[in-house]
């Protein structure tokens, strides 16, 4: 079947296996899926019920073991690794539930690392303002609370104004506050860029500011869920 | 400035210390090497702008006594660009305070001009005035050993007659680079003297009034050497030629061609050791570093950067530290070899030096380390980028030690938990203990390469002076007498033993091989001086062949049952065929031996004698050097004693001296890599460290986990390196010997004990160092930041 005209990601019998043997673990299970460009798509599940490792592969990190993926029609699956770096580098955003901060550079060049090749990247200083950092862009990521890592991870993943933006448990380590200021610039990257958003989340609340909600167990999609009315961050009960 | 390249350079300054350990192992390889190319360049080009400059002769024709006019005949033979004939003499100096005597050479100098050929450069003084014939030039050298300067005078023994001469200038000249008297090896600036006089005063002394008796000859670019001495023999024969000989058997000139043939050859054996063992390390160590970066490069890739922007910029890394160490160590060999040139300048008398700067060995240093370097990250940055992003970025999943097996009960209760862990990191990543072990014990190894070395230097003065000759003092003749003179010297007081040998100037030749020496006559059941077998037992000589010293049958390509031919340069010069029927070990000089009585006669020379050994009262030596000087037929007396001392000190001043830095540069290579090895270990482990002391490990419990495996890797590292030591003593023992001597590699076992220590000392100073590290780890940062 070909891909439909308006969906960023569709996904066809998408399978990951890590190991073999006796010691396999079947992370994806056969994951059918369409996601509508523009959207703000909602991950939820139990620990380990494969939702990092969809990410990983719709964010082209990782390789399927089974079925297909397009991105906008091009088929994922059937990319080799030097495409992939190429989708990676002109299509995606990533923050990562470990912040992944490189340690040797500061809060801006850590930006700066993304934004140098970029196609069309904001300015450093600029995306760590959306994140409320701009004063504590020279700072290390030693000199960063766990918080502030993960705004800086932020706004290095939206500097590049990325097609889409991949969100793995990105308010996990934040308190309400700050966490409702993150979900704030995200939502603001969805609504002003057009940006695909997909939020891996333990949070349901977070749920209520998405257009479509996913939840995942054993590796299965077990239910799609389409808000025809959506929250804004400040109105999310946390 | 790129981010990437702020990584760098953050990267190089967190890593400062090993960058600079690093870059130092680096810099002691190129140094290493830009130093003795350096040394080699310098010394062989000084040579030849010195016999350029100062015109020395290309072939030497030596005869008894020739009218001037076979010069012309000389000159017009093809291939001769010049030619000059002069007077040369032998000569006893007697000096009025020391009172021993001293061998000389006496030449003659034209009366108006310099000498065309093997001309002399005047240091200090003036040459002698056209009708003063007892004004000399004295050779520098000497002068300055035993305190003479122009104005002084001094008595000598021309041709059987005692004169006073006035010293009137001293000089230096390329036909006297090496000093040591005729027919010596070692050489001895107090011990032999170069006299030079108008040609009146010699003719007058040594009876040659318009003839000469050494002719020399320049040769044009493309003459045929061979040739040349042929023609040579042939115009030469009626006057008692003693034949032509090229500049190659010039004894100095073979000395220096000799030391800097052997010096080459410790260039191609040595540094390049050296500097395979630092950039094996380099490899190591680069590859671990990058190992460390495993997680930042699977982000780099995350964010799409291609594996050829994240080679790059490890690339730069490496380069970086590889080339601030082979440019330090590039500039610190030159320094170096410019130090050591210098130092030769003492020993072989060039009066200058044309400093030769290696690029080609710098260009090789660079290229081996940066080439090392980028090997070692090569084969990471593969292996990582072989990993998907997203397994990459994740920490390496915990080694799994389920396979170690569980200690049984009996175990647990002898080994407390962090002994325990310490074997189970052991026997779980046998990959980097490995890496760790074999560094470690090439540094052993070069330790006790170096070791061996040092002690074969020992052994070669020790070999030749206590075991081979274990006289007191030689006396030669200055022709060969009646061996009844053995009995005359024998009953002199203080003399113990007396042993007749004979000395005979040869050529020998095998096949196209051919070694210009001579053939030592040995009494049958000699004791003072023997040619040995390399058991050390005395090599038995027939009255009917030859004993060759293993330089020598290794030079001329002979063996025990060939047959070779000997060209005897003395007297009736006599052709003869002689079979090899045994090798001597020797470690200095390449001689060969006969037995007296065998020599003798096929000489049709019975009962003659050149020389004897003699041991005596040590308190004796010096009146009966005095003794010798008064007598004619003596040439001279050395004094084993002085020769002993001379040759220590050729060897530590000479090629031998540069034992000295390799030794010192062996044991800072080792301490790199131990201290290395230990950092590494270090930066891999901080975070299980600090995890350690989160859960109550005391620092001492921390830091044995680490510094116990440091042992235990330096404990088995110890006996591989001895074992490999022991084949790389082979190879530099080769490198290091010269044609002048020999150096044994010695398996000593104390000689092991040292390099031991030497390893255990640079792994106590790198564990103390990395303790001091462990203790100083803030758990807070350690945990909360991956590295
Ligand atoms: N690299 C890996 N190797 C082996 N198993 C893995 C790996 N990554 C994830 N898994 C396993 O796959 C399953 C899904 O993991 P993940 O996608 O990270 O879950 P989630 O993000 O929903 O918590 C888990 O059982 C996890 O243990
Ligand atoms: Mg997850």
């Amino acid at each position: 079947m070909k891909h439909p005209p308006g969906y960023t990601f569709r996904t066809e019998a998408l399978s990951k296996v890590y190991g073999e043997g006796e010691a396999a673990v079947h992370a994806l299970r056969g994951v059918d899926l369409e996601i509508p460009k523009g959207e703000m798509v909602v991950l939820l599940g139990a620990s380990g019920s494969g939702k990092s490792t969809l990410l990983n592969i719709l964010g082209g990190l990782d390789h399927a073991s089974g079925g297909h993926a397009w991105f906008e029609g091009i088929e994922l699956t059937n990319l080799s690794d030097r495409e992939l770096t190429l989708y990676r580098r002109q299509h995606v955003g990533f923050v990562f539930q470990f912040y992944n901060l490189m340690p040797s550079l500061t809060a801006e060049e850590n930006v700066e690392l993304v934004t140098e090749i970029a196609q069309n990247p904001m300015r450093p200083a600029d995306a760590l303002g959306l994140v409320g950092l701009d004063a504590r862009k020279d700072h290390f990521p030693a000199q960063l609370s766990g918080g502030e890592q993960q705004r800086v991870a932020i706004a290095r993943a939206i500097a590049k104004t990325p097609t889409v933006l991949f969100c793995d448990e990105p308010t996990g380590a934040l308190d309400s506050q700050t966490g409702r200021a993150v979900l704030r610039v995200l939502k603001d990257v969805n609504e002003r860029l057009n940006t695909t958003v997909l939020i891996v989340t333990h949070a349901a609340a977070t749920a209520d500011m998405a257009d479509r909600v996913i939840k995942f167990a054993d590796g299965m999609i077990r239910d799609v869920q389409v808000n025809s009315e959506k929250l804004t961050p400040e109105e999310i009960n946390w | 400035m790129s981010p990437l390249d702020k990584k760098m350079v953050r990267t190089l300054s967190r890593l400062k210390g090993q960058a600079v350990a690093i870059a130092s192992v680096i810099a002691l390889g190129v140094m290493t090497l830009v130093m003795m190319t350096g040394l080699v360049g310098t010394l062989s080009e000084t040579r030849s702008t010195y016999y350029e400059r100062y015109r020395l002769a290309d072939v030497f024709a030596p005869a008894a006594r020739a009218p001037q006019t076979v010069l012309q005949h000389l000159a017009n033979l093809p291939g001769v660009a010049a030619v000059e004939g002069r007077v040369i003499g032998g000569a006893l100096i007697t000096l009025a305070e020391a009172g021993r005597p001293v061998r000389a050479t006496a030449l003659s100098i034209p009366r108006d001009a310099r000498p065309l050929l093997n001309s002399y450069m005047l240091t200090s003084g003036r040459a002698p005035r056209v009708g003063r014939n007892d004004e000399v030039l004295l050779l520098q050298s000497f002068a300055e050993a035993v305190g003479l300067a122009p104005g002084d005078s001094l008595s000598a023994t021309m041709n059987g007659a005692r004169r006073t001469l006035v010293v009137v200038g001293l000089a230096q000249s390329p036909e006297f680079i090496y000093i040591a008297a005729p027919g010596e090896i070692v050489p001895d600036d107090t011990r032999f003297a170069v006299l030079w006089m108008l040609e009146d005063a010699m003719a007058a002394a040594f009876d040659m009034k318009g003839a000469f008796n050494e002719a020399l000859l320049l040769l044009s670019r493309n003459a045929n050497t061979q040739e040349v001495i042929a023609g040579a023999n042939r115009l030469l024969d009626k006057y008692g030629g003693l034949g032509a000989y090229g500049l190659e058997d010039q004894a100095s000139n073979r000395f220096v061609t000799e030391e800097i043939a052997g010096l080459r050859a410790t260039v191609g054996v040595v540094p390049p050791i050296f500097l395979a063992i630092a950039a094996f390390l380099l490899n190591i160590v680069i590859a671990r570093m990058i190992q460390s970066e495993r997680e930042q490069i699977g982000i780099l890739k995350a964010f799409g950067y291609t594996s050829l922007e994240i080679g790059v910029h490890y690339f730069k890394l490496v380069l970086v530290i590889a080339l601030c160490g082979a440019v330090f160590g590039g500039a610190l060999g030159i320094l170096s070899g410019r130090l050591l040139s210098g130092a030769y300048q003492t020993y072989y008398k060039f009066p200058f030096l044309v400093f030769q700067i290696s690029a080609g060995a710098f260009a090789i240093g660079v290229t081996v380390s940066v080439l090392a370097a980028s090997a070692g990250a090569i084969l990471v940055l593969r292996s990582v980028f072989s990993l998907t992003p997203a397994i990459a970025m994740r920490p390496p999943a915990p080694v799994d030690y389920s396979r170690t097996g569980a200690f049984g009960s009996r175990m647990k209760r002898l080994l407390d938990q962090p002994t325990r862990m310490v074997i189970r990191r052991i026997v779980r990543q046998p990959g980097r203990i490995l890496g760790a072990i074999v560094g470690i014990a090439c540094g052993m190894a070069l330790s006790v390469g170096m070791v061996s070395i040092l002690a074969g230097f020992d052994k070669t003065i020790d070999m030749t002076f206590s075991v081979i000759d274990r006289s007191d003092a030689m006396v030669s003749f200055t022709h060969p007498l009646s061996d009844t003179v053995q009995y005359e010297l024998a009953s002199l007081g203080g003399v113990h033993a007396v042993e007749p040998v004979r000395v005979v100037p040869v050529e020998f030749r095998h096949g196209l091989r051919q070694y210009r020496g001579a053939v030592n006559g040995l009494q049958e059941g000699a004791r003072l001086n023997r040619a040995l077998k390399s058991d050390l037992e005395p090599v038995e000589l027939h009255t009917n062949g030859i004993v060759l010293s293993t330089a020598l049958a290794k030079v001329l390509n002979a063996e025990i049952g060939d047959t070779i031919e000997i060209d005897v340069l003395e007297g009736r010069r006599p052709n003869l065929t002689v079979q090899v029927t045994g090798v001597a070990e020797t470690l200095l000089g390449s001689p060969a031996y006969m037995s007296l009585e065998g020599l003798n006669r096929i000489l049709k020379e019975p009962g003659r004698v050149s020389a004897v050994y003699l041991s005596a009262e040590s308190d004796r030596l010096e009146a009966l050097q005095l003794y010798f000087a008064e007598l004619p037929r003596v040439a001279g007396i050395s004094v084993k004693r002085d020769a002993e001392q001379a040759m220590q000190k050729i060897m530590n001043e000479g090629a031998g001296s540069t034992r000295y830095v390799m030794a010192l540069i062996a044991a800072v290579i080792t301490f790199g890599i131990i201290y290395n090895t230990a950092r590494i270990s270090f930066a891999e482990s901080m975070r299980d460290l600090a995890s350690l002391r989160v859960i109550g490990f005391t620092k001492g419990e921390a830091s044995y986990v680490l510094l116990g495996e440091l042992a235990a890797v330096v404990l088995v590292a110890l006996p591989l390196g001895a074992l490999m030591g022991y084949f790389l003593s082979f190879a530099i023992s080769a490198g290091f010997s010269t044609d002048i001597y020999q150096v044994p590699s010695v398996f000593n076992p104390s000689g092991y004990g040292t390099a031991a220590l030497v390893v255990l000392a640079a792994s106590i100073v790198s564990g103390w160092i990395v303790k001091r590290d462990v203790d100083r780890v803030d758990l807070v940062e350690a945990l909360k930041i991956k590295e």
